[in-house]
């Protein structure tokens, strides 16, 4: 099992690197100079060159990228060229916003997604199942922004139970948290009912139902189980999407994490700042990919025996030659 | 004579798709004698895994629907009974044998959870118990007890074979449906687990519906035959009636495309043609298109059950004579 | 004899959504959604920047059938000419990336070996950047404009479209047929365009009914943050953020636009799960 989370640590390496670098051509192409940005509209060539110098603007693309990925591994990411203050701090205090919001949405999707899709797969061909696959499908086509709008117009606007947006107390985080939420629920819910009936149809269902399985039985222990293993995948793609909609969502609702950061410089092409979000986001995101296929290893055993550390194996080919010298036929097992 | 284990009687099956219905099982009569051995034989899609299923009442709910019929077993009539009584019945006095050992095991469970699940449900065991008999199991089928924790991934296909009869016959049960439970594996590993389903059948006197298309697999371990064809069953009978006194032509038919090392025949002679669509089948004689002594009266009515000798029994005009 | 069986095939499809209803209507919203958006300047009583400051916020009547925004705006009018711009954001998008996305799948599928390790490893990197976070930042860098959009969106959804093609191109590539091609000595596209771009079809059409839908919403999505059609452009999206500030005094500004969208990516979502089930019969329930 160590084998193999070092195995995928390693392999985020290439992919960082991969990132940083199309990160960074993409400023290259971009028009527009950042010092003159920097300077604002009337400001002196001179200045400007000068500036140009100072940041570096003028060594060639390598030389520039190099310094970067130094800079990186000392945990630099550069100053914010409107602010002024390092990227770095900045980001690590807004961090926290981000990964709450990005959590308790993910929390509620999960939390719901799964029974409403069980539902649903338990009652099909029923009127039941066809109204939550209808409002699944209904929701996941739902622009998440506007729905936020919507939730604000209510709870916010016209019944002002809740707070029209910052986080002052919990309350503030009720509305950002269910627009984020919405779809993906229904997303989840839809995997899960597919996944459900695929699996029902398999033949060892018919196996656990010959052998006396109750109904009950077979569909929330031997179904479920199955098909909620691939659902597990789908959990971590879309905690990429959530980042993605976090941009909005904090946007809407000012909420001072990693997103609404991003778009601030988006707006302003604070690069400095625009690098190191794609950057620290797709680590983020990389990250919990990483931790989904893991958890996904241990429940998997068709994917954990893969990855079995060699000492592991020894010691099961010990255990299994002991076995055989006993001759032990009712032994309690490993 | 010993007693009969389970008669099924005018038994009708038929399964409803969004095109058509397709008649599986056309008012079929069997019956197993306790301890015996029943070889049901036909092609594919002749009906005989639906017969199997509808003994354990497995079939899929929503398409299929049993028409007319009754299944006795041990005097009771599985039809009717309720549903918390049949899954008492199910694993424990009846128990399946799936084909394709593959699929039939639950890939993210132990294979001794697999096992013991069913001594589980069936009798009041602790878990310590439940482990200590599936255990047994395994030893009984050939596998090693300390595999116990291991998942079906980590077992070849014979092995995986082994399992899935050892799930069968774990609870003791009366009467085993094996569902062509040799046709997905290797030939050398086929004779294998054939030998020790014989066995097993013999020490824990069972008796065995065993469904095949494999004629040569019937001589050697069964005691009766019936035959099946498009949901019907054409000729049933000892071992001995129907190899020896073949009446029906489709039963004829299938000998004939055996190859045989006693004879020095050139080629084999498959039967023409195939089976009707089970979703339009011939007003008369089920076989009328393909038999080769076909007659118009083939063709008109459904020919009905002859008795040619006390249990051989056959559904064709020829054998009941012309009139 | 290739297009008859073409013909039947497309007609065995056809005949399998039919009995699909949702799915249908689905189609024929679509349909009247695109006749909508062609015949825009006929059917809307005004044009879409056309202000009439007297009637700021009018009230829905026969004159302005939904009623007008502040600038006095017939609101009717912007939705229709609106689908215009959200269509074609959806559908140039999912052009723009299908075509680059069924190449590259296709060229790495087929040749396999090093190529594919290449391209491969570049999608991973791509795709673990988070898709909107990207499309965002292209935007962005490109200029806010509803043609740098439309660019973005169609740059970040390759990935999937190459997966696909070269998921069927691989286990395409091992058939005989193909064998017997390269025996004749076919060059290499004609067998790609011949023989294996029409086995992907299904997968690739489920795709693009799907990404239509999807690139609508994300376009709507970037129009809302200023980064796709600029006013005065009625864009669904754009319409929603200029309806924002005045969520007050007009709450339904923002609603209607919003249910356009909604309507248009549901039925690309309702057509392509019918087109799926359709296309792939085993899969249905």
């Amino acid at each position: 099992m160590l084998k193999f989370i070092g195995k995928r640590l390693l392999m985020l390496i290439p992919v960082l690197i991969g990132i940083t670098l199309v990160v960074q051509l993409l400023l290259e192409v971009t028009p527009g100079d950042p010092a003159k940005l920097m300077l604002g509209m009337n400001a002196t060539p001179e200045r400007v060159a000068a500036l140009r110098e100072e940041l570096g603007l003028n060594d060639p693309f390598l030389v520039r990228y190099g310094r970067y990925i130094w800079n990186l591994c000392h945990g630099d990411l550069g100053n914010s060229f409107m602010t002024g203050r390092p990227v770095f701090s900045e980001m690590i205090q807004r961090f926290p916003y981000t990964l709450v919001l990005v959590c308790i949405s993910l929390f509620l999707s999960v939390v719901f997604g799964i029974p409403l899709g069980v539902f649903a797969s338990t009652h099909q061909h029923t009127w039941k199942d066809n109204l939550a696959m209808f409002a699944a499908l209904f929701c996941v086509s739902m622009p998440a922004f506007w729905f936020a709008l919507m939730l604000i117009q209510r709870f916010a606007v016209k019944w002002r139970l809740l707070p029209l947006s910052g986080i002052a107390s919990w309350k503030g985080w009720v509305l950002p948290c269910v627009a984020l939420a919405l779809g993906f629920t229904a997303t989840i819910t839809r995997q899960t009912r597919s996944n459900m009936l695929e699996v029902i149809r398999q033949d060892y269902i018919t196996t656990a139902r010959a052998k006396g399985v109750s109904e009950v039985t077979i569909k929330y222990r031997h179904a479920l189980k199955n098909a909620v293993t691939p659902v597990i995948m789908v959990v971590g793609g879309m905690f990429g999407m959530m980042l993605g909609g976090a941009l909005i969502s904090e946007t809407i609702f000012s909420i001072p994490g990693l997103g609404q950061y991003t778009m601030q410089a988006l707006n302003s092409r604070d690069y400095p700042v625009i690098q190191s979000s794609v950057l620290v986001l797709s680590l983020l995101f990389a990250i919990v990919i990483l931790l989904v296929d893991i958890i996904f290893a241990l429940i998997d055993p068709r994917i954990r025996s893969q990855y079995i550390s060699k000492r592991q194996k020894e010691a099961r080919t010990d255990q299994k030659k002991e076995d055989q010298e006993k001759g032990a036929a009712h032994s309690e097992g490993r | 004579m010993s007693e009969e284990l389970l008669e099924i009687k005018d038994l009708r099956i038929e399964y409803h798709t969004d095109e058509s219905v397709i008649h599986a099982v056309n008012g079929i009569d069997l019956s197993v004698k306790k301890g015996q051995t029943l070889g049901l034989v036909g092609e594919t899609g002749a009906g005989k895994t639906t017969i199997a299923k509808s003994i354990l009442r497995i079939l899929p709910g929503l398409q299929a629907k049993i028409l007319s019929g009754e299944i006795r077993f041990e005097g009771k009539d599985l039809l009717s009974v309720s549903e918390r009584e049949m899954r008492k019945i199910r694993g424990n006095k009846i128990a399946m044998i799936f084909q394709d050992p593959m699929t039939a095991l639950n890939p993210i469970e132990t294979i001794g959870f697999q096992i013991s699940e069913t001594l589980k449900i069936h009798n009041k065991l602790t878990k310590k118990e439940a482990r200590k008999k599936a255990c047994e199991m395994l030893e009984l089928v050939g596998i090693p007890s300390y595999r116990y924790d291991e998942y079906p991934h980590q077992f070849s296909g014979g092995m995986k074979q082994r399992v899935v009869i050892a799930i069968g016959l774990a609870c003791n049960p009366e009467l085993l449906l094996a569902d062509e439970p040799t046709t997905a594996l290797d030939v050398t590993i086929q004779a294998q687990v054939l030998e020790m389903m014989a066995e097993l059948k013999e020490k824990l006197d069972t008796s065995v519906i065993l469904i095949t298309h494999d004629l040569g697999v019937v001589a050697n371990f069964c005691d009766s035959v019936a035959v099946a064809y498009a949901g019907e069953i054409v000729e049933r009978g000892t071992v001995e009636q129907i190899f020896d006194h073949v009446a029906h032509p489709y039963t004829e038919g299938l000998f004939a495309s055996l190859p045989r090392l006693d004879r020095r025949e050139r080629r084999l002679k498959p039967i023409k043609g195939l089976m009707p669509d089970p979703a339009a089948l011939p007003e008369g004689c089920s076989f009328c298109d393909r038999c080769p002594y076909a007659e118009e009266r083939c063709f008109k009515t459904k020919p009905a059950d002859v008795e040619l000798e006390p249990g051989h029994i056959v559904k064709c005009f020829r054998v009941a004579g012309g009139e | 004899m290739e297009k008859k069986r073409k013909n039947s095939r497309l007609r065995e499809i056809w005949f399998q959504l039919k009995t699909n209803k949702l799915a249908v209507v689905a189609l024929i919203i679509l349909i009247i959604l695109i006749i909508v958006a062609i015949l825009a300047p006929v059917i809307a009583p005004y044009h879409y920047a056309e202000q009439h400051p007297k009637d700021s916020y009018a009230p829905p009547s026969a004159k302005y059938l939904l009623g007008t925004d502040k600038l006095g705006r017939d609101i009717f009018s912007r939705l229709i000419y609106g689908s215009r711009y959200s269509l074609s954001m959806g559908v140039i998008a999912v052009a723009i990336a299908a075509v680059i996305g069924i190449t590259v799948g296709s060229v790495a599928g087929y040749y396999g070996g090093w190529v594919d390790n290449l391209l491969m490893r570049f999608l991973d990197v791509y795709q673990s950047i988070p898709m909107f976070l990207l499309c965002v930042t292209l935007a962005a860098i490109l200029g806010p404009s509803l043609r740098n959009a439309i660019i973005a969106l169609g740059i970040c959804t390759v990935p999937g479209y190459a997966r696909i093609m070269r998921a069927t191109v691989l286990t395409v590539r091992e058939k005989e047929y193909i064998e017997a091609e390269k025996a004749i000595n076919a060059k290499d596209p004609r067998i790609i365009l011949k023989h294996i771009i029409p086995n992907a079809m299904a997968p690739i059409i489920v795709e693009i009914t799907m990404g239509v839908g999807s690139c609508i919403l994300s376009g709507a999505s970037l129009s809302f943050i200023g980064l796709g059609a600029q006013a005065p452009i009625s864009e669904w999206g754009a319409m929603i953020s200029d309806a924002r500030s005045v969520m007050r005094e007009a709450p339904q500004l923002s609603l209607y636009p919003g249910i356009c969208v909604m309507l248009a990516v549901l039925s690309c979502n309702l057509l392509g799960d019918g087109l799926r089930d359709a296309l792939d019969p085993r899969l249905k329930n």
